[in-house]
């Protein structure tokens, strides 16, 4: 082990405790021990490789921590096909044989994404290392906790050992922002600029770690947009370390009434670098075909004519950006030959937003209001785009063929600019149309 | 437990001359790869007939199976960027190609070594379909255009794994080394 210098990241931190370790560095080689392992409806694919890894060992298969793994059907909810229902299936007889309580099933009352179940529940705290069989659990990052994507092999393998392999501790880019967002100007657009001066890889095997006082203001929903959003620019993770703001956010809403204890920075801690960003300057900004880095200002690409909207998702499907949303788009008409569709994120955020008016607001306007769940954001099963036809949307990818067309285009924006543009049924400035 | 057999993964040198199948630039998704639409599918033998599902030159290939052993596909920057799922390794390691490109994104590399598919990171490179290259001590060579390329090293905390022969064999044995 290296000399103990300088300050430690709260990765760094993170990491040192979770691996016994009294500290470790950027570089260093750990195990750290898993507190949450997540997975959705590729559960089937991990169930398969996890039995592998016992074959043939005489041991019977059974997970390290049945109460350290949540499975949430989100992706393909309800079933889209025989394969899928059945996949499901499988799933849900793996979760009563191990006694896995963490389980979200297909349901109105408890179901919904993923990554808005696991803080929505309290199961994520700050210190803790999750990880997940999704890309985007860079969002748990949000709470203070070190939480990055994996593999079904390598997932299996964490509930065979309760430890993630081999984890080069990532060095850190800071990013510090200052200033007040502007009307209609908001945690979207922070992490679709950022990703734009970063590009699609400029974080890659890093961490992305949000300061300043801007993010010391902004709320946990906020703060989900934004490292959901990190692993666009290849970020291994993004952190806002816990703070007043996740204490309030675990007491208040999670309803998490355990101990909490916040990893944070040292001020002398080692950053790769740092970037610094002034919100009070950012314009509304779009992501457009078909890289996450193609980032423009929405007046750029206004005008461009979309056949669909969607409002929703890991991203943007929380109940702040369904009442911003709505608040656009109250008794106002969604344009002719424009579909808007709007899938809240869990079923919590489905009933508030019933409660609060928001999904009349969308009905009578003409949106289709749908079930808690991923819906149209990686085209599997509802909401497939038609040839040649445009969609603009608050979710996080717009690949090639990610909302089930290749031969169609997508475009990411915050509900603000999606919600507007629903309107006139061409790119629009939420600025120019409120 | 008996030594674990090595893995060609950490060893592109001892492959022969091949040829690119496929060229393709920057940012190659795993949606690309393996789009969303088949994720119900999950058995490695099911998967590889759904490589790049959406790309028809590369599925006639597929489906005629004349994809040569060890042949090339050829990626920029960032290959393997987005969704985590791991039919995108697994769809390429059943058709037993290499993938050769500038640039990795972090969970594809993971699951290519987890799985023993081949990837074989090399800085500025470039090739065009039909292009016949040639794996050479720590260096890539582009034998059409005349133009070789260094080698970067797989990420040294995954070597074990790659020694091991994946990580099922890996985490067996480690979980057999535990009381
Ligand atoms: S909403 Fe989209 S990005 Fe988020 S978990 Fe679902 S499929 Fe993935």
């Amino acid at each position: 082990m290296k000399k103990k210098t300088g300050g430690a990241t709260a990765v760094e931190k993170i990491l040192a405790r979770a691996s016994g370790n009294e500290f470790v560095r950027a570089g260093d080689v750990v195990e750290p021990r898993v507190d949450l392992a997540m997975s959705h409806e590729n559960a089937a694919l991990v169930i398969n490789q996890f039995k592998e890894i016992f074959e043939g060992t005489g041991r019977v298969a059974k997970p390290w921590d049945p109460s350290r793994i949540a499975i949430i059907f989100d992706h393909r909810v309800p079933a889209e096909s025989a394969k899928t229902a059945t996949n499901q299936k499988k799933v849900r007889a793996f979760v009563a044989e191990h006694g896995i309580t963490k389980f979200h099933d297909v349901r109105g009352d408890v179901g919904g994404i993923c990554h808005q179940i696991l803080p929505e529940r309290g199961y994520v705290q700050p210190g803790m290392v999750v990880v997940g069989t999704d890309s985007h659990t860079t969002s748990h990052g949000a709470l203070g906790a070190f939480a990055f994507g994996i593999g079904a092999t390598e997932m299996a393998s964490a509930w065979a050992l309760g430890v993630a392999l081999n984890i080069e501790v990532p060095r850190t880019i800071r990013v510090r922002v200052t200033g007040r967002f502007g009307k209609h100007v908001g945690p979207k657009d922070l992490i679709l600029h950022l990703i734009g001066i970063l590009s699609a890889q400029g974080a890659n095997f890093r961490v992305l770690e949000f300061t300043g006082e801007t993010i010391a203001n902004l709320s946990t929903s906020g703060r989900l947009v934004l490292c959901n959003m990190s692993v666009e620019a290849g970020a291994t993770a993004g952190i806002v370390p816990g703070d007043a703001e996740t204490v309030r956010y675990l007491r208040e809403e999670a309803g998490f009434t355990g101990p909490i204890d916040l990893v944070t920075s040292d001020p002398n801690a080692t950053y790769e670098r740092t970037v610094e960003i002034d919100v009070s300057a950012l314009e509304p900004v779009v992501a457009c075909p078909h890289t996450v880095d193609n980032v423009k200002p929405v007046s750029a690409v206004a005008g461009k004519s979309v056949q669909q909207v969607v409002i929703g998702s890991c991203t943007n499907g929380r109940l702040e950006d369904l009442a911003e949303a709505a608040a656009i788009v109250r008794g106002k008409h969604v344009a002719e030959g424009t579909r808007m569709l709007v899938f809240p994120a869990s079923a919590k955020i489905w009933a508030e937003a019933l409660k609060l008016g928001y999904l009349s607001d969308f009905m009578a306007a003409g949106a289709v209001v749908m079930n808690a769940g991923c819906g149209p954001c990686l085209g599997v099963h509802e909401g497939a785009l038609g040839d040649g036809e445009a969609a603009i949307s608050t979710t996080n990818r717009n690949f090639k063929g990610r909302m089930g067309n290749p031969g169609a285009e997508v475009y990411l924006s915050s509900p603000a600019v999606a919600a507007a543009s629903a309107l006139t049924g061409v790119i629009t400035d939420p600025r120019k149309e409120s | 437990m008996a030594r674990a057999k090595k893995s060609e993964t950490a060893k592109p040198r001892k492959l022969e001359s091949t040829r690119v199948i496929l060229s393709l630039g920057d940012d190659v998704s795993t949606d690309l790869i393996y789009p969303g639409r088949f994720m119900a599918t999950v058995l490695p033998t099911e998967t590889p007939a759904l490589a790049f599902a959406d790309h028809p030159a590369f599925q006639a290939l597929v489906k005629a199976k004349s994809i040569p052993k060890g042949a090339v596909i050829a990626g920029g920057e960032n290959f393997g960027c987005g969704s985590s799922r791991e039919q995108a390794a697994s769809c390429l390691k059943g058709l037993d190609v290499v993938v050769v490109a500038r640039s990795f994104a972090r969970i594809f590399l993971q699951n290519a070594i987890n799985l023993g598919l081949k990837v074989v990171t090399a800085p500025g490179f470039a090739a065009d379909e039909g292009d016949e290259i040639v794996f050479e001590g720590g260096g890539v060579e582009n034998r059409t255009k005349r133009t070789a390329f260094d080698i970067v090293p797989l990420p040294r905390a995954r070597q074990s794994i790659i020694d091991a022969g994946g990580l099922i064999a890996f985490t067996r044995t480690r979980l057999m080394a535990k009381a």
